[in-house]
C-alpha cells in the first residue's frame, strides 16, 4: 500500500525537458525496459515548453470502466494498475478514452501498459523513479508539508473538468495558493488552438509566456 | 439495464446451459450405461462450474463495452463478403495467439515458456478427462480379444489397438504426460513470481497463487495415483484418489471466480481483432485540436456511445468539438499543462467552466 501520507504532485510548468524521468521510469521493476512516461512538447513550433505526463490516477477511472475485458483495477491505495496481463486484448479502449492521453498500447505484445506509479517502489514507501530523478521539482513525491514547504506560492489540486465530466485525481497539479480555482478546466485551455486562428498575442495555445513560468519557478522556496 | 434483469438474463443463460450439458452427458452415455458413476463428483463439479462460468460470461457480456464488442465482432466476422478471408485470418491468429502464444513470447520468454507448457498440459488433460467423466468415451476389450482395446465414442466403436503397445502406453498415460507439462509450467510460474520484484509488488495470493498451486496439486496427486498401482501394488490407492478428486472438484467450482475465467475471456481477443481490422480500413477520426488522424471514426463514435451508457459526461460546448472524445490522445496530455499555465497567468477567471 502507499502510506496515505505520501502524494504525488505535478508541475508541468516546471519541466526542463531534461528527459531525466524518461530514462529513470523504464528502470522500474514493474515495466522493465519499457517507459511509461509521455514527455510532451506543448507546442513545439512556438515554445520549448515540455510536460511530463504521468498517469493521475482517478478516483473513477475512465479507463477501467471502458474497458470490455475488466482487466484494468484499482488498487484500494488508490493506484490504477497496467492492463492484466491474462485479460487484455489490446482494444485500444483505454488509451483513446483516458482524458489525460497515459495509456500506452503495445499492438506487438496485445497489451496496453500505463503509469503505475513505480507500484514495486511507492507500495514500499519510496519515491517513483520520475519523482526520484526530477531535476526541477516537476514531478514530486513526498508529504503535503514538504510541499507546501518547498512551494509556499503553490498549493495542489485534484480535481479537473472535461466538458460536463468532473474528474477527481490521486496525483495532484500545482496551481496559485490563494487562487486555485474550484477544478482545473481542461477544455478551456483549448480555446485557442494550435495554428493560432483567434489567438491574442501571448495566449496563444501551447505558448507559455516567460513570465507565467517565472512565477511558478521562481517562488520561494524555488527549487530546492 | 436494471441489476435485477441482468442477473437474471445470466442466471438463465447460466441454467440453460446446465441444462443443455446435462442433456449431453445422458444422451452421449447411452442413458448413463457408459457412465462411470465413481466420477459422479466430477460430474457435479462440472456442472456447477457450467453454470458459474456461463453466469459470470453473461454478467460480463452485459457491461456496455464488452457487449459493443461482442455485437460489432460477430457482425463483421458474419459478413457475408468477407467470410472466407475472416476464417482464414480466424485460422491464423488461432494458431499465432493461441496455439503458439505468440504475443506472450514477445512479452517474456519465462512467463511465454510457464503458459504454453500450462495451457496444453490443461488442454491435453481436459480433452481426456472430460469425455471420460461424461461418459463420451470409454475402453473395453475388443471381442473376443483380450490383448485388444477397443475405444468407444459416444458408444460408438472407434479405434482399436493392442494393449500392450506404444500407443496403448501413450494413451493410458496420457494424464501423465499432462502432468509433465502442467507441472514444469508451474515451477517456471513459480520462479517468475518469486523472483521478480515487479510481479512481486501486485500480485496476490487468490489471483495468482492458488491456480499455481491447484494445478501442481491435481498434477501432483494424479501422478502419485499411477505410482501407486504401477510400482508400489495400489498402496493408499483409495486416499490418493479421494485427494486428487477433491483437489480437482475444488479447481473446478473454483473455476468461475478466479485467474481461470479468463480462458474464456481470453477469445475476445478474435473479435477486437476484427474489429480493428474494419477499423483501419474504414474512415479515421480526426482530432477536433490538432487536425491528426489518431483512431478509425468507429471506435471513437463507438467510445462516446459506450461513454454515454457508463454515465460519462464528457461533451463540451467547446467551439467545433462536441465531445472531448474527439481530441486525440497526444492533445490530451498537452491540455492539462496549458491549462495549469493558464491558471498561473489569469488566476481562476481562467478556469471557468464553459458549459
Amino acid at each position: 500500500m502507499v502510506p496515505d501520507h505520501l502524494m504525488f504532485f505535478i508541475d508541468p510548468n516546471r519541466c526542463i525537458g531534461c528527459q531525466s524521468c524518461v530514462h529513470a521510469c523504464s528502470e522500474c521493476d514493474t515495466h522493465k525496459g519499457m517507459s511509461m512516461i509521455h514527455l510532451e512538447y506543448v507546442d513545439r513550433q512556438r515554445s520549448v515548453q515540455t510536460a511530463p505526463v504521468v498517469c493521475m490516477h482517478c478516483d473513477s477511472p475512465t479507463c477501467a470502466e471502458v474497458c470490455p475485458a475488466d482487466a484494468i483495477k484499482r488498487t484500494p491505495d488508490g493506484v490504477v494498475q497496467s492492463a492484466r496481463k491474462p485479460r487484455c486484448v489490446a482494444c485500444n479502449n483505454c488509451v483513446l478514452a483516458c482524458p489525460f492521453g497515459v495509456p500506452k498500447s503495445n499492438p506487438g505484445l496485445e497489451l496496453m501498459m500505463k503509469c503505475d506509479m513505480c507500484y514495486d517502489r511507492s507500495s514500499a514507501g519510496l519515491k517513483p523513479m520520475c519523482a526520484t530523478v526530477c531535476p526541477s521539482g516537476a514531478l514530486f513525491f513526498g508529504t503535503q508539508e514538504q510541499v507546501e514547504m518547498l512551494r509556499p506560492r503553490s498549493e495542489p489540486i485534484n480535481r479537473f473538468r472535461f466538458g460536463r465530466q468532473e474528474v477527481a485525481t490521486k496525483v495532484r497539479m500545482m496551481v496559485p495558493r490563494g487562487r486555485a480555482p474550484e477544478f482545473v478546466d481542461v477544455v478551456a485551455a483549448m480555446e485557442g488552438r494550435p495554428d493560432g486562428a483567434g489567438d491574442e498575442p501571448g495566449r496563444g495555445d501551447g505558448f507559455v509566456p516567460v513570465d507565467m513560468l517565472m512565477a511558478s519557478l521562481y517562488e520561494d522556496g524555488g527549487s530546492r | 439495464m436494471p441489476g435485477g434483469s441482468v442477473k437474471a438474463k445470466a442466471a438463465a443463460w447460466g441454467a440453460a446451459a446446465t441444462v443443455v450439458l446435462a442433456g449431453l452427458i445422458v444422451a452421449g452415455s447411452r442413458n448413463l450405461a457408459h457412465f462411470d458413476a465413481a466420477l459422479v463428483g466430477y460430474t457435479f463439479a462440472v456442472l456447477f462450474a457450467t453454470f458459474g462460468v456461463v453466469y459470470r460470461y453473461a454478467m460480463w457480456l452485459q457491461r456496455p463495452p464488452t457487449a459493443l464488442y461482442w455485437r460489432k465482432g460477430w457482425g463483421l466476422f458474419l459478413r457475408r463478403r468477407r467470410t472466407g478471408r475472416n476464417l482464414v485470418q480466424l485460422a491464423g491468429r488461432l494458431a499465432g495467439g493461441f496455439a503458439f502464444n505468440a504475443f506472450i513470447w514477445k512479452r517474456n520468454w519465462a512467463r511465454a515458456a510457464a503458459h504454453l507448457l500450462i495451457m496444453w498440459g490443461c488442454i491435453l488433460a481436459a480433452a481426456v478427462t472430460f469425455p471420460l467423466v461424461f461418459g463420451w468415451v470409454h475402453f473395453a476389450s475388443a471381442p473376443g480379444r483380450l490383448d485388444l482395446y477397443q475405444a468407444y465414442v459416444f458408444g460408438f466403436p472407434a479405434q482399436t489397438f493392442p494393449v500392450e503397445s506404444l500407443t496403448g502406453f501413450i494413451v493410458f498415460h496420457m494424464l501423465v504426460w499432462a502432468s509433465f507439462l502442467v507441472i514444469a509450467g508451474v515451477m517456471l510460474a513459480m520462479r517468475r513470481r518469486m523472483r521478480d520484484h515487479g510481479a512481486a509488488a501486485v500480485q496476490q495470493f487468490g489471483e495468482d497463487f492458488l491456480p499455481l498451486i491447484l494445478l501442481f496439486a491435481i498434477s501432483a496427486t494424479g501422478l502419485m495415483l499411477t505410482a501407486s498401482y504401477t510400482w508400489m501394488e495400489g498402496y493408499a490407492y483409495d486416499f490418493l484418489a479421494i485427494l486428487h478428486a477433491a483437489t480437482v472438484i475444488f479447481t473446478l467450482l473454483w473455476m468461475p471466480f478466479g485467474k481461470f475465467f479468463h480462458i474464456f475471456m481470453r477469445p475476445a481477443q478474435l473479435g477486437v481483432g476484427l474489429y480493428k481490422d474494419a477499423g483501419r480500413r474504414g474512415e479515421q477520426a480526426r482530432c477536433r485540436r490538432c487536425g491528426e488522424e489518431y483512431a478509425s471514426r468507429m471506435h471513437v463514435e463507438d467510445l462516446i456511445e459506450v461513454e454515454r451508457r457508463l454515465g460519462y459526461r464528457y461533451e463540451t460546448d467547446a467551439a467545433g468539438v462536441d465531445h472531448y472524445q474527439w481530441i486525440c490522445p497526444r492533445c490530451r496530455r498537452r491540455l492539462p499543462a496549458l491549462a495549469q499555465a493558464t491558471i498561473w497567468g489569469d488566476g481562476p477567471s481562467a478556469a471557468r467552466p464553459n458549459e
